[in-house]
């Protein structure tokens, strides 16, 4: 033929599309959902769809633990032009949360969907869901800066509309999905700006070319004002101290599978497009240059650890309780952040993964006995602990966790955190968080109180809960006590992740 | 059942069918003048749109039940996944398009592009459609003279 | 100075666009104005992609063809084309913008249904008497108000 060129390809392999396919298989899920619209067959895809995403997830954790980076060409077009989905250990770490907590909620959402929702929504519920899951993944994978927006209009999108479900319970699920949706998409917008600055500074959108190019020009004007619209813009995202007040509202009133799936991953995915942000694309130098951490997240972190953590304690509703208890994890994250040093941001990493599961089992918890009681207000959960035993056990172990007692997952990351506030010399910060985890104790405590310690209603009807609420609500505690104990999973990724973060070491390509 | 004018009745009729055409021809001219999926899309659902405004919602959701609304949008997607899957099957990256005509890459490229903005067609026709239907299918809570 | 305004007209109206929606998204009380506010404020910043992929004297990157349709092959190297990628993302930026919006407004009409208003003290009012009816509720059981 004429004028055909002989291009030498090399066939790619499976394990050469596993970048992708983390995305892919969720986002084909959701239109086929909608397409056969069958309830149940929703259910099955949408499992079978996060189950092959976690299987893909833990081989990508696998292949990056020891450092080094996996690149995908989206297309065929080389990086820098066109997309690049970059896996290394920080964000493979992220992706196995998102798409455990993704997989762990499914079963637990089947009864609990069914209980809480009318039944004509179920499809479309499941479809979000996936988008939602789809979008989460794709903010972490993708190593362009646009890229990184679109997913995370995605994943915002899809969560508004899992929030105002809510609203078949309560009314006030609307108003809370609409204070999200007006704040999200400041959020969203302050973000794209930022990358407009850097776009139009630097001249090209991959983060990695963002990265060297800043590196070489130095900065300018237009480099740290896009700077400071994406801290602002993702500080909305993370529900960073001032700007959290979207999250207790939704957190509340969403139904309990949404809940759970986005206390644990949807402000992990903006922590970690913060961190990639701060680090990767401004080095750790610029940060330093500018005092961020040091003016804005230092003291906010220290706020929010014990503001959110003094609310959390007179809240008369279990879920309402959890979510002010997220804003004061948030704050232990962003604090090392703000310790600028490897361990401090091994402690950030390990926490998100830790905090996940924690924070995943408590709501299952919370979910599991609104199942029965249709109200998480205190009053009406009295003495469940005793007549539903395992998840009142689950409770138990996820709020031992919360405070961080040794042997659960979350003493390891708050000792990692002490251990980094006492490299750089700040025992002030070290005695905060100390002191703010006592916090923890109380609001523990009271839900501990109303569980075990005060009599049952007289006409209550609960029992145990069903199967599908209680295995994966037993698989979190007990990954809660095993990375409690054996910590090599996240606290080994996390550490190459932070030297990843810190000494902008890529490593070698591996694929 | 309240009737617009006839003129508007005449005219409107003559119009979708012009319209639809010039979908087509922005959906399937974009690939080498400014158009595609997404000018296309908007502009086939302006004719269902229009007619719905004119004749009644019930009028134009005889013509396109909701329910199909709802797998239109789906199939849409599905389209464009689907192209990356088929490329990923030839041992191409997802979404390469040269994978369907190794030898001639920019026929490639060309063939990609078009079933890809097809998809992105068929999903916007159906997204503006449904949000169409959405607000207008609502049972008005104030009346014109409230305002 | 005048250089200097002229020069950077792009940016002047980017910024008062950004600010005339980000306040009318503070300071309006109807949630529909919000969005409208919302819609300003996004729009914005197409402006400030658009403007920033002018190349002085180029023309939209399409290749030249001539009347049977093939692509004029001399002179074309002397065009300067225009950056066609800012175009392409706020491509997917107004999408991203009309789905929101869609989805803003028809929560709007959902909260007008169960709320009977779309005025946000109103809104404030009605869930401030719903929190203090919960606490009422629920609250005297753990020993006083939340």
């Amino acid at each position: 033929m004429a004028g055909a060129v002989e291009v030498q390809h090399t066939a790619l392999t499976l394990t050469d599309h596993l970048p992708v396919l983390q995305v892919a298989i969720p986002f084909l899920a959701a239109p086929l959902i909608v397409l056969v619209g069958n309830r149940t067959f929703a259910w099955v895809l949408s499992f079978v769809a996060s189950a092959l995403a976690l299987v893909i997830s833990f081989l990508l954790l696998m292949a990056v633990y020891d450092g080094g980076y996996i690149s995908y060409a989206l297309g065929g077009w080389e990086p820098p032009w066109g997309i690049e989905y970059r896996v290394d250990a920080a964000n493979a770490l992220i992706l196995f949360l998102i798409s455990a907590i993704g997989t762990v909620v499914l079963p637990f959402a089947y009864p609990s969907v069914k209980a809480e929702l009318k039944t004509t929504s179920h499809t479309l519920f499941y479809a979000c869901y996936m988008l939602c899951f789809t979008g989460l993944l794709g903010v972490v994978v993708t190593g362009d800066a646009f890229n990184v927006f679109v997913f995370l209009e995605i994943s915002s999108l899809s969560t508004y509309v899992l929030i105002a479900v809510g609203a078949e319970r309560d009314k006030r699920a609307l108003t809370a999905a609409y204070d999200y949706l007006i704040m999200g998409t400041i959020g969203a917008t302050f973000f794209v700006i930022g990358i407009g600055f850097l776009y139009i500074a630097t001249g090209t959108l991959n983060m990695a070319d963002m990265s060297d190019r800043i590196a070489d020009q130095g900065s300018n004007r237009a480099v740290r004002a896009g700077f400071a619209f994406i801290i602002v813009g993702m500080g909305l995202k993370v529900a960073m101290y001032p700007l959290h007040l979207w999250l207790p509202k939704a957190y509340t009133f969403a139904p309990s599978a949404v809940t759970i799936f986005l206390s644990a991953t949807a402000t992990k995915a903006a922590i970690y497009v913060l961190l990639r942000f701060m680090f990767t694309v401004y080095k750790p130098e610029f940060v330093f240059e500018t005092n961020t951490s040091l003016l804005v997240f230092m003291p906010l972190a220290v706020i929010a650890m014990f503001s959110a953590s003094f609310v959390a304690a007179f809240q008369v509703n279990f879920k309402r309780m959890l979510a002010y208890s997220s804003v004061a994890q948030v704050g232990y994250m962003l604090l090392g952040i703000a310790l600028l040093n490897q361990t401090g941001l091994t402690a950030t990493m390990v926490h998100m993964f830790n905090h996940g599961i924690t924070k995943a089992l408590l709501f299952m918890g919370a979910g599991a006995m609104f199942y029965y009681t249709g109200s998480a207000f205190y009053d009406k959960l009295g003495g469940l602990g005793r007549k539903m035993p395992i998840t009142g056990a689950c409770i138990l172990i996820g709020g031992l966790s919360l405070i961080g007692v040794p042997g659960t997952a979350g003493f390891v990351s708050k000792w990692i955190l002490v251990q980094a506030a006492f490299e750089n010399g700040w025992w002030p910060v070290a005695i905060a968080i100390v002191l703010s985890s006592l916090l923890a104790v109380v609001y523990v405590w009271r839900a501990v109180e109303v569980l075990y310690l005060t009599p049952p209603a007289k006409n209550s009807t609960a029992k145990e809960a069903p199967l599908m609420m209680l295995i994966p609500m037993i698989i979190l505690a007990g990954s809660c006590v095993y990375f409690g104990i054996f910590t090599d999973l996240p606290l080994g990724a996390s550490e190459t992740a932070a030297n990843v973060l810190m000494n902008g070491t890529n490593g070698e390509l591996l694929r | 059942m309240h009737y617009h004018h006839l003129i508007l009745r005449v005219i409107t009729k003559l119009l979708v069918g012009t319209i639809m055409l010039f979908a087509f021809y922005v959906q399937f001219h974009g690939d080498f003048s400014p158009g595609g999926g997404f000018q296309a899309g908007v502009i086939m659902a302006a004719a269902f749109i229009l007619y719905g405004i004119v004749f009644g919602l019930y009028a134009v959701q005889v013509v396109f039940p909701p329910w199909l609304v709802h797998k239109v949008m789906a199939l849409g997607v599905l389209i464009y996944a689907g192209v990356g899957v088929y490329s990923m099957m030839l041992g191409y990256a997802f979404l390469d398009y040269n994978a369907f005509d190794p030898g001639h890459p920019s026929h490639g490229q060309h063939n990609g592009i078009l079933v890809i903005e097809f998809g992105v067609g068929v999903t916007v026709t159906g997204v503006m459609i449904a949000i169409y239907y959405a607000f207008a299918g609502r049972f008005p809570q104030i009346s014109d003279e409230d305002w | 100075m005048l250089d200097f305004i002229a020069g950077h007209a792009n940016y002047w109206l980017f910024i008062v666009l950004m600010m005339t929606g980000l306040y009318i998204v503070v300071a309006k009380g109807n949630l529909v104005k919000k969005i409208v506010g919302l819609n300003i404020f996004q729009t914005a910043v197409f402006m400030l992609y658009i403007s920033s992929a002018k190349v002085a004297g180029g023309t939209a990157p399409i290749f030249p063809t001539d009347s049977k349709g093939y692509i004029k092959t001399d002179g074309i190297d002397q065009i300067i084309y225009s950056n066609p990628l800012p175009h392409v993302l706020i491509l997917t930026a107004i999408v991203v913008g009309v789905a929101t919006t869609a989805l803003g407004l028809a929560l709007t009409v959902r909260i007008r249904e169960e709320f009977g208003t779309i005025e946000e003290e109103n809104l404030v009012e009605i869930e401030q008497s719903l929190t203090r009816a919960d606490n009422k509720a629920h609250g005297e059981a753990m020993g006083g108000m939340a």
